[in-house]
């Protein structure tokens, strides 16, 4: 039962994008066709994983045993940045498949505050392990949901007219607007 | 005073927040109000500044195929600081903005700065640049943090300024307020720039 109401909170009535803020840039920056949303959203996913069980492991069997918490912020960032490269290789090594598909949104999720800011939240909410690593993919999965939505919207939008100073970011932030509303729809189901 | 330019540079025509769109996150979550967005531009200029500062000090020092991580070593020891001297001094401020201090790290507005100016200039037009830009960043911020509160609460910086019984639009002050001020605000920067030609 306590995974379902992380999985829901964290999916729908916590959104990352559209309720906390986080991951913004990639948001409307990569949210211009439904297939490239699906293949950042892909990568988002496994990054932020991976990076959950990582930086939990690093955190309390490094950090915590030599009372450095105060690191935190930095080896978390390095910890990230280094796993994406990790995963670029390896990627490209043992699975050129996939490594096509999610090849070009690996390097930008480095930037992707989501990422780092899950890390950091998971810490601080006491999760263990597997909580942590459910609560970052719930987080990713809930990244991807937006992200495509925002992109189907978006497809639709291009055969539309509307105001040419809207053009871009201002008509792509409202409509952002219009799906967080939809989303507060969400508060009070868990 | 040649040197001036660089510091209004960040306040208008290339705005971090209104022009470049940088730094989107901290830009939509910390505006609820007008006084909880100083705390946090405060924090981003000290790093800001600071960070510029050492780039433009050590830039001949750095190789430049690790370059990116140099300078996230650098930013991420500043927000550090920023964190525990916060934590120590302002406890309350610290709570309000949570997770938004240590994800000053990226911040896409520094390190974009540290890429685009600071690795190739001096010092002092980075301090100048660092200052300008954390400038630029509070004006937007303070802007879109007074329409939010004006419109969602009827106050500006804790002040009432609407009678107690009067409506007011509480979705401004809630998530999807802050999508909707924002875009607005930049499609309103984008009209200006066109009419002015700046």
């Amino acid at each position: 039962m306590e995974f379902v109401s992380i999985i829901i909170l964290a999916l729908l009535v916590n959104n990352v994008v559209l309720a906390q803020f986080l991951g913004i840039c990639p948001f409307l920056g990569v949210s211009q066709k439904v297939s490239t949303s699906v293949g950042m959203g892909a990568a988002v996913v496994f990054v932020m994983a991976l990076a959950n069980l990582v930086t939990y492991l690093i955190q309390y069997y490094i950090l915590v045993p030599l009372h450095i918490e105060f690191m935190q912020t930095i080896t978390f960032i390095f910890i990230i940045a280094f796993l994406v490269q990790v995963v670029e290789i390896i990627l490209k090594k043992a699975a050129p498949s996939l490594y096509m598909a999610l090849g070009i949104y690996l390097p930008l999720i480095t930037t992707n505050c989501a990422v780092l800011g899950i890390a950091i939240l998971a810490v601080q909410k006491n999760y263990n392990l597997i909580e942590s690593v459910v609560y970052a993919s719930a987080i990713a999965a809930g990244f991807t949901l937006a992200m495509i939505l925002m992109a189907g919207i978006r497809e639709q939008m291009e055969n539309t007219g509307y105001p040419s100073g809207m053009k871009g970011f201002p008509i792509s932030l409202i409509i952002a607007g219009l799906l967080s509303l939809a989303f507060m729809g969400f508060a009070g189901l868990v | 005073m040649s040197q001036i330019k660089y510091f209004t540079n960040g306040l208008f025509k290339e705005n971090p927040t209104l022009v470049l769109v940088l730094g989107t996150c901290p830009t939509l979550a910390v505006t609820t109000s007008a006084i909880n967005g100083i705390g946090m531009v405060a924090a981003t200029t000290f790093v800001l500044v600071f960070s510029n500062l050492l780039i433009a000090a050590l830039k001949n020092l750095i190789p430049n195929k690790v370059r990116i991580a140099a300078f996230i070593v650098i930013i991420a020891t500043f927000v550090t600081i920023v964190d525990l001297v916060m934590k120590a001094f302002t406890p309350d401020l610290y709570a309000t903005l949570g997770i938004f201090i240590p994800l000053i790290v990226v911040n896409c507005i520094i390190l974009g700065r540290a890429e685009a100016f600071a690795q190739k200039s001096s010092i002092m037009p980075a301090i100048l640049d660092g200052l300008g830009m954390g400038i630029g960043f509070t004006l937007a911020i303070t802007l879109m943090g007074s329409i939010r509160e004006l419109l969602g609460n009827g106050s500006i910086f804790d002040i009432k300024l609407l009678a107690e019984d009067a409506n007011t639009i509480l979705i401004f002050i809630l998530p999807p307020g802050a999508f909707i001020t924002y875009g607005y605000l930049i499609a309103m920067m984008n009209r200006m720039k066109k009419r002015y030609n700046i």
